[in-house]
């Protein structure tokens, strides 16, 4: 007999543990392959997977194999020309035609090159980053509710009975009440027999018959199941305490901010989000860029949006402070921040922002990371880093770091948000 | 019976269909073969069998993912096509066919796997030797949870660390005259949870207190353990090794029993596939003269067939060597041929198969032989002239390749035991068997690699499988080398 079986609809990636043993065992080449990666992007392929190259070299399996030298011959199909005894002059690199390459030369020494997913990209991309100094800020109520199981209970909804649980009660109850009746029948039993091996009177032995037959019905009587044996399964509501997180993205879009540098501000807010959403289900994000006035906007409009103008950094912490006052409560929120700027503000701006940011906002915030891209040529440091400097040497939850090469944005990110120690 | 139904689209009932003639036409030629389980698969489930050797499931490794991510690469840029079918020797046989295939390519398939290979696996004797198409479906299964169990007990990075190890050496886990015996995952796990738990009971600390007793030198010190030259390495580091625990003791063992099941495979490559070949061609075709497909269909059908068949000349672009359906099918029809129309020349080379039922002779040759005894007793002169086979000699110290042999009376027989030693296992994997092991000593261990005709081993490799080999051994190990006079000739060493 023969059977036809249509497999198409089981399980397709039976590979993927596997590919996922593979990807750990060389984590290390992946791990540079996509650090190098990040510089070479534009924002919007930030997330997308990519290629990865590892050396044939390290992949190979090894074994016992000739190498190349001593005496071989081969047979080869589609001789025209060739009698015995003919000289053919050995071809190039040992290998090829002549089939001397069956030997030693082994598989292509090619990279082995793959391409991770977008999932196994961000997998390593975010590796051991973490927000710093995360606290459980405020246990909300409304919405970390959770049934947990909570045992048995005896009365319940029917969808809630549990079968084994019930057997197992009636088990019990049959075997707690049938016991002494089995004691009861068995004496009864014997000594009906030793009163008809005794031939005692007849109305004594009809007494212990009718006695064996009760206790038999009695016996029989007893139900296998009951209503005091159905047991439910019960739970019960606790509340899951939830730590609520807002990250607020400051990007400084004024005219001195160049393509260049925007790029590189974009770029970084980019993976801060990516890192965020991926990480972090429950962290809201706030955007704000600025010129000369701040104004809040949607993640599109923040990463894709051309805008420029002037530069006053101290209108966006103003909007920062006041949308924290209104929405996001320090009582209940971890608040975080990020800030990009080139650094070049002008008069009283770079001083009166350093000292709002030091008196309003970071007592506010659990960490603040200022990232300046400065001008290529730029020597000296900006009115706003020098202020910012101040600021940095009296508070430890601020840091500020300076990009100015796409492929600096990596390093720095993960130097900003490195999962503590413990 | 009115011709079956042909279009590009197959559906299940047609398959059905054509399974049913298939069958019928292969009893018509007393095709012996084991119940078939056909299976209709996607493309990315042919990728996942690829990557699993063709095994219907596998331990997790890297070295699989590696293949998957591989052929899952190649496809996807178009580098490579899928195989139409995979079969596995099992009982029932296993044929899984691609849903892309179009109907005439499942009956094709249907033929060749499920009726061909089917037959091969149940008839040829190494098969019968060496496998168990009964129980390698349990085994595999065994193999798997056993591995996973030891991963979740010992952790994934040991248990890789073994069965890379293994699979360095997974060449040599097999036995090749020495029947292996029968494989049962039942009784297999049964006793290894017994070994265990004897040795847990019998557990005493005391025991490692106990003086040593001194060693006694005069014995067993001048006699060579291995008394004979052990070829299955794994299986004496199985039995031997100093330092395995049970459960890694397990695994070499698993890799081992797997290496074993391919074995045959690998020895039967050109008949294997000639035979299955053959009979597609001979099954389509007589189906046909019944007129049971028509023309439309045998042309598809013979447009693939010669695809498969096509043999490459040694300067055509594409060429890989031969190819071992061209020379299989070949071979089957000339024995065929020789049977049935038998020149004189085939009377001379062939007295037992001129004249003789083609049927029988067939069959018999497909039991009875391997790839290698099979081309030295069968390829015929006729075969070898259609076919333009030549042999190029490359000998050491000689500045230029030379023609051996071509198709000419002189070179009839030394062609054809060329071809059958080039399919000869020896051919591919240099011969390293393990010749001492020093139990009362350092309890190093000592492979020797019979060098032949020169032939060296590829240098960073066999370095690299000699630490392997240490990393089961626990003690050092040591590969000499051994010219046919029996002197030794390159040595080297590795110390944990």
């Amino acid at each position: 007999m023969n059977y036809l079986i249509d497999r198409r609809l089981n399980g397709r990636n039976k590979s993927a543990v596997n590919r996922e043993r593979f990807i750990r065992r060389y984590k290390d080449h992946i791990r540079r392959s996509v650090k190098g990666m990040i510089a070479e992007r534009s924002i919007t392929d930030m997330a997308k997977g990519g290629d990865v190259k590892v050396p044939a070299k390290d992949i190979s399996e090894p074994g016992f194999r000739y190498g190349t030298g001593g005496d071989w011959e081969f047979v080869h199909p589609g001789n025209k020309e060739f009698v015995r005894g003919d000289k053919i002059p050995r071809p190039e690199g040992g290998g090829g035609g002549s089939g001397g390459g069956e030997a030693g030369t082994g598989e292509s020494v090619d990279d082995f090159v793959f391409t991770l997913s977008r999932e196994e990209f961000l997998n390593i991309f975010f590796e051991d980053l973490e927000l710093p100094n995360l606290m459980r800020t405020a246990i909300a109520e409304a919405e970390g509710k959770k049934l947990v199981r909570a045992g048995y209970v005896k009365e319940g909804t029917p969808a809630n009975l549990s079968v084994g649980r019930t057997m197992k009660t009636a088990l019990a109850r049959r075997i707690a009440l049938s016991g002494p009746l089995k004691e009861e029948l068995e004496e009864a039993c014997e000594a009906l027999a030793a009163a008809t091996r005794a031939g005692q009177p007849q109305a004594r032995i009809a007494a212990l018959e009718s006695r064996v037959l009760e206790l038999r019905g009695r016996l029989e009587r007893l139900p296998f199941l009951d209503d005091v044996d159905l047991r439910y399964r019960h739970r019960t509501t606790v509340p899951r305490p939830a730590a609520r997180a807002v990250m607020f993205c400051l990007m400084d879009v004024s005219a001195s901010m160049d393509e260049r540098k925007k790029d590189l501000a974009k770029r970084f807010f980019t993976l801060l989000y990516l890192f965020l959403t991926r990480k972090y289900e429950r962290v809201e994000l706030v955007f704000i860029r600025h010129t000369d006035e701040a104004q809040e906007v949607d993640e599109d409009t923040f990463f894709y949006d051309t805008q420029s103008g002037g530069t006053v950094v101290y209108s966006a912490l103003e909007l920062m402070h006041q949308i924290c006052e209104a929405r996001y409560q320090r009582s209940e929120w971890n608040i975080y921040a990020a800030q990009a700027s080139d650094g070049d503000a002008f008069g009283a701006d770079p001083a009166k922002s350093a000292r709002f940011l030091r008196e309003q906002v970071l007592p506010l915030t659990r960490y603040f990371a200022y990232i300046e891209c400065p001008d290529e040529n730029q020597s000296g440091n900006s009115s706003l880093w020098v202020e910012y400097e101040e600021v940095k040497g009296s508070d430890l939850n601020f840091a500020m770091r300076r990009v100015s090469q796409p492929q600096e944005i990596y390093p720095v990110f993960r130097d900003l948000f490195r999962k503590e120690k413990v | 019976m009115s011709p079956l139904p042909h279009g590009p689209e197959w559906e299940f009932e047609l398959l059905q269909r054509y399974d049913e003639v298939i069958a019928q036409t292969a009893a018509e030629f007393e095709l012996d073969t084991y119940p078939n389980q056909i299976e209709i698969i996607n493309s990315e489930q042919m990728l996942d069998a690829y990557a699993s050797a063709g095994l219907p499931l596998g331990y997790p490794h890297w070295s699989y993912g590696k293949a998957f991510i591989r052929h899952e690469q190649a496809y996807r840029r178009g580098y490579q096509g899928l195989a139409y079918e995979i079969v596995i020797n099992s009982n029932p046989c296993i044929a899984y066919l691609m849903e892309e295939n179009s109907l005439m390519m499942q009956a094709l398939v249907i033929a060749h796997a499920s009726y061909g290979h089917n037959s091969f696996f149940k008839g040829n004797y190494l098969f019968k030797q060496f496998t168990q198409a009964d129980a390698i479906l349990d085994y595999l299964v065994f193999a798997r949870r056993y591995v996973m169990e030891c991963e979740q007990r010992y952790g994934v990075a040991d248990v890789e660390e073994v069965i890379d190890s293994c699979h360095a050496l997974m060449e040599y886990g097999v036995d090749r005259y020495k029947r292996p015996q029968p494989l049962s995952a039942k009784e297999k796990e049964a006793r290894r949870n017994e070994i265990e738990e004897h040795q847990r009971r019998q557990f005493n600390d005391l025991w490692r207190t106990l003086p040593q007793a001194t060693p006694s030198s005069t014995a067993a010190s001048t006699s060579v353990f291995p008394e004979e030259p052990e070829e299955n390495i794994l299986y004496f580091v199985e039995k031997h090794s100093p330092r395995l625990a049970p459960w890694q003791r397990e695994l070499v063992r698993i890799v081992r029993k797997l290496s074993q099941y391919f074995y045959p495979q690998t020895q039967t490559k050109v008949m294997n596939e000639g035979w299955a070949t053959f009979w597609h061609y001979t099954l389509i075709s007589r189906m046909y003269d019944k007129k049971l497909v028509d023309d439309a269909f045998m042309l598809e059908f013979l447009h693939s067939h010669t695809n498969v068949v096509t043999q490459r000349g040694f300067d055509q672009e594409g060429y890989r060597g031969v190819n071992p359906y061209a020379l299989g099918f070949a071979m089957m029809q000339d024995v065929r041929r020789i049977c049935e129309d038998p020149t004189e020349e085939d009377a001379a080379w062939f007295p037992e198969l001129a004249g003789a039922d083609w049927r029988k002779s067939l069959d018999f040759a497909m039991r009875n032989f391997k790839d290698e005894s099979f081309i030295a007793q069968y390829l015929s002169p006729r075969l070898i002239r259609e076919m333009r086979l030549f042999v190029v000699a490359d000998h050491v110290g000689k500045a230029e390749l030379e023609v051996d042999s071509i198709h000419d009376e002189q070179g009839y027989k030394r062609v054809r035991r060329m071809l059958a030693d080039q399919h000869k296992r020896d051919n591919l994997l240099p011969d390293i068997q393990v010749a001492r092991y020093e139990r009362d000593g350092d309890r190093s261990l000592t492979l020797r690699n019979q060098l032949f005709r020169g032939r060296p081993l590829a240098e960073d490799q066999a370095n690299e499988v000699l630490r392997h080999l240490g990393r089961l051994w626990g003690f050092p190990v040591r590969l000499e080398a051994v010219d046919a006079e029996g002197r030794i000739d390159g040595y080297r060493e590795w110390r944990p």
